[in-house]
């Protein structure tokens, strides 16, 4: 039985990757890839999102994560009637292991809002890196050089997000990197992967079969904190005008 | 979460610019003052602040060599830093310290401070014995010429690094109040009038510091203080303070009244958190009180043994209040979340590589540095006298 | 000429500092990573290295290549959405050296994670208060996680391991 799976895996085409290189880590791409191609966003449907925790335990097993910090972590909002300049937000260790239920608010309403790197087009945090350490890839992904960075943590002052860290072991600036290395490679993020009901897909902007298109064709999307003007491409469906 | 009230992104809860950052604009502002107070006796010919000329250069390269300090403990990688040089990165105001800081340390200060000095390095060339000439004649660059007409050369060429000087002052600090305040993520920083408030307070701290400098070196040196030295000083630090105030109050005001999305978060901030640093060090103590004591002589007549405490006592409060007022800046812009819904705390470590320690060994460190520039080159007028009956053809 | 000789001084200073110059500009020619530059201001050799790192989540499509039999089974039920590795974690270890036992997910945490009853969760979200509603029976003893829902459609497709 083994042995024919591992047949049918070497046949398949998702084994086409090469699974040895990939495990591995060999310094190649995908052999199909070319970075032009490409131009990678997200979609979040907040309406989905069910709080679980689930695309934050699967970035720290992806991504090597230091305790503490998060490169995609979700937040509970809590508002009231019409104040929405006053929300009640909380995200227990980022929401990595849920949230605590809540009984129905006759007065408001309870939405969960999943954070990572906007992989901004304008971003705030490459701009300001004194040395070339931090950039937007030629795909549209925001990638920290942590061979190259020198930990001033400009970059995390620049962000408007909240969303870049110095990682406390490597002393060099950390972040999202929308699964660089898988997403290069045919396969979605480790967030959209664990995610349970779909609330986050990786979106090729570049791709006009990528089904996002029809999506914000029928749709109500906002970015976060769109007056930063940052060309963030993570986008919400019915955000509240609550979140920040 | 110790330490958190309300709502913060997870990744801000610690603070990512410490104690060193503060420190850095702080001792860079100095350069810009001492700088600019020198710049007064030569550019703007302000004669009566003239005993102060050297010791204000030597002040500022002192506090300019150990300017980076701070920024390198703080580096998670200060091995590379160098890369600031190797590949700046042109949209990076910070990439730009790199070079504005070497053309500061290396052709205005270094140049002026030779070019200054290059009669008395060619005399004690041929004065001293041992280290001490073999140090003067590698600062001669092999050059003994001092003739009249050689040291004509100097005093324009002299004249006109100080004319690129003052710029270049304004420029160092200018750019380290823009490194705040062009960060659009920040609302406590990001403000078009935040480079002109560091410079005006960097003249204010950096003045501040040569004039408790002179009066200290004099009364170690058993000299008296030259009244109108001081005076002049003095009064210049209070027509520059007024002027930073003034900027302040009206950076203070605009918030007030435009009262945007961050207001309701920062006013809560400034009256709890930020409470003793901002209003009651900065504003009350470290800026009013010296203004209104400095004022008093203007307007007084004070015996000079009263000017003279007067000086001393709004001059360190002067230096205090700066220092707070780059702490409210630095540690106040990360004390709160940029979603404007909750608050962090600072925990400054002791003997950590960014702690409390290491913070005072900065602040004292230039002070070392500029008793050993002293003794190399002494700055005072007796020497120079000495100096000029020594080599004949002295100006 | 003397003007030159008064200011003699003056061009040994120009030359230390062009030395100064020279030999910054060669050290920056030897230092600089060669690939700086190949795509904007910073390493291009950077992005190949990132995008080599090691995966942890293998994707679904490679665990259906061998476990057709599940996917046959979830593809018709309520979980026909939910990814193998959203509840099994990340397991690119396995799809590669088959003999690594995956391990099971343990159901007392894992099925309330997502079903626990919450006013903070979507409405139309299947939701249970699980002391009510199971009595501390295993989810997995009425339901089966491939296809969870009860009944003839469940039942079908081959039931509870």
């Amino acid at each position: 039985m083994n042995i024919t799976r591992r047949h049918l895996l070497i046949l398949l085409p998702a084994a086409a990757v090469a699974w040895e290189s990939v495990l591995a880590g060999t310094p190649e791409e995908a052999p199909n890839y070319k970075k032009t191609d490409h131009w990678w966003g997200m979609l979040i449907d907040i309406p989905k999102c069910i709080g679980c925790g689930n695309c934050v335990r699967a970035c720290q097993a992806e991504n090597d994560v230091p305790d503490g910090f998060f490169r995609t972590w979700v937040e509970r909002y809590h508002v009231e009637d019409w104040n929405l300049a006053n929300p009640e937000v909380i995200s227990p260790d980022g929401g990595k292991e849920g949230f605590p239920s809540v009984a129905e608010d006759s007065n408001g309403k309870y939405f969960f809002v999943p954070k990572l790197c906007n992989h901004c087009a304008d971003s705030p945090c490459t701009q300001v890196c004194p040395v070339g350490a931090t950039f937007i890839s030629p795909d549209g992904v925001v990638l920290v050089d942590q061979t190259y960075c020198m930990g001033c943590a400009y970059c995390v002052q620049a962000c408007p997000y909240g969303c870049r860290y110095i990682h406390p072991q490597k002393r060099v600036a950390d972040k999202c990197t929308l699964c660089y290395h898988r997403i290069t490679k045919g396969l979605t993020t480790a967030c959209c992967e664990a995610c349970p009901t779909g609330a986050r897909q990786l979106a090729d902007l570049k791709n006009p079969k990528d089904p996002i298109h029809a999506f914000l064709k029928t749709h109500t999307v906002q970015v976060l904190k769109p007056q930063m003007a940052t060309g963030a491409k993570v986008f919400y469906n019915a955000l509240d005008g609550s979140v920040r | 979460m110790p330490g958190v009230e309300g709502f913060m992104y997870p990744n801000e809860v610690s603070l990512y610019w410490s104690v060193l950052i503060v420190l850095y604009p702080y001792i860079t502002g100095l350069v810009a003052g001492a700088f600019i107070l020198a710049s007064l006796v030569r550019v703007f010919r302000v004669e009566a602040v003239g005993p102060t000329y050297r010791l204000a250069l030597l002040t500022a390269l002192a506090f300019l060599i150990v300017a980076p300090m701070p920024l390198q403990l703080h580096l998670g990688h200060p091995e590379r830093s160098f890369e600031m040089y190797l590949t700046p990165h042109r949209t990076s105001a910070m990439a730009m310290f790199g070079f504005v800081y070497l053309w500061y340390l290396m052709a205005v200060l270094t140049v002026e401070i030779w070019l200054d000095y290059r009669g008395d390095i060619v005399m004690m060339s041929q004065t001293t014995r041992g280290w001490r000439r073999l140090l003067y004649r590698v600062l001669t660059l092999g050059s003994a010429n001092v003739s009249e007409r050689a040291l004509h050369i100097d005093e324009r060429v002299g004249w006109f690094i100080t004319l690129i000087g003052v710029p270049s002052a304004i420029l160092l600090h200018g750019y380290v109040g823009f490194i705040f305040g062009s960060i659009k993520a920040n609302p406590w920083w990001s403000s078009p009038l935040m480079p002109v408030v560091f410079i005006f307070s960097a003249m204010v701290s950096g003045i501040a510091a040569v004039l408790l400098l002179y009066m200290a070196m004099m009364r170690l040196r058993r000299e008296p203080i030259d009244m109108r030295c001081v005076d002049t000083i003095a009064q210049y630090m209070l027509y520059i303070f007024i002027i930073d105030f003034s900027l302040e109050m009206l950076d203070l005001i605009h918030r007030i009244y435009e009262a945007d999305e961050s207001f309701r978060s920062l006013d809560f901030m400034v009256h709890t958190k930020l409470w003793s640093s901002q209003v009651v060090l900065q504003i009350c103590i470290g800026t009013l009180v010296p203004i209104v004591l400095v004022g008093l002589v203007q307007v007084t007549r004070l015996s000079s043994a009263v000017r003279k405490r007067i000086y001393a006592i709004s001059g360190s409060l002067t230096l205090i209040g700066v220092l707070a007022m780059r702490w409210n800046v630095v540690i106040g812009g990360q004390l709160f979340s940029k979603s404007f819904l909750g608050y962090t705390t600072y925990k400054m470590g002791l003997a950590t590589r960014e702690g409390l320690l290491v913070s005072i060994a900065l602040i004292i460190l230039p002070l070392f540095i500029l008793a050993a520039l002293v003794k190399l080159l002494p700055p005072w007028p007796q020497k120079r006298q000495e100096a000029a009956a020594a080599s004949a053809p002295a100006h | 000429m003397s003007i030159f000789r008064d200011a003699g001084h003056l061009f040994r200073l120009a030359g230390v500092y062009l030395a100064g110059t020279l030999l910054f500009l060669v050290v920056r020619a030897v230092v600089v990573p060669h690939s700086f530059g190949q795509y904007g201001h910073y390493r291009g050799a950077a992005i190949a290295e990132i995008a080599a790192k090691p995966l942890h989540f293998a994707g679904h499509q490679t665990c259906e290549a061998c476990h057709s039999d599940v996917a046959r089974t979830k593809a018709s039920g309520m979980h026909a959405h939910v990814n193998c590795e959203a509840c099994h974690g990340p397991l690119a270890k396995h799809a590669a050296d088959p003999s690594i036992d995956p391990g099971k997910p343990d159901v007392a945490t894992l099925c309330v994670r997502c079903h626990a009853a919450s006013a903070a969760r979507p409405k139309d979200f299947p939701q249970v208060d699980a002391d009510q509603h199971a009595d501390g029976v295993p989810c997995n003893t009425c339901h089966q996680p491939h296809s969870p829902a009860i009944g003839p459609a469940s039942a079908a497709s081959g039931g509870a391991k």
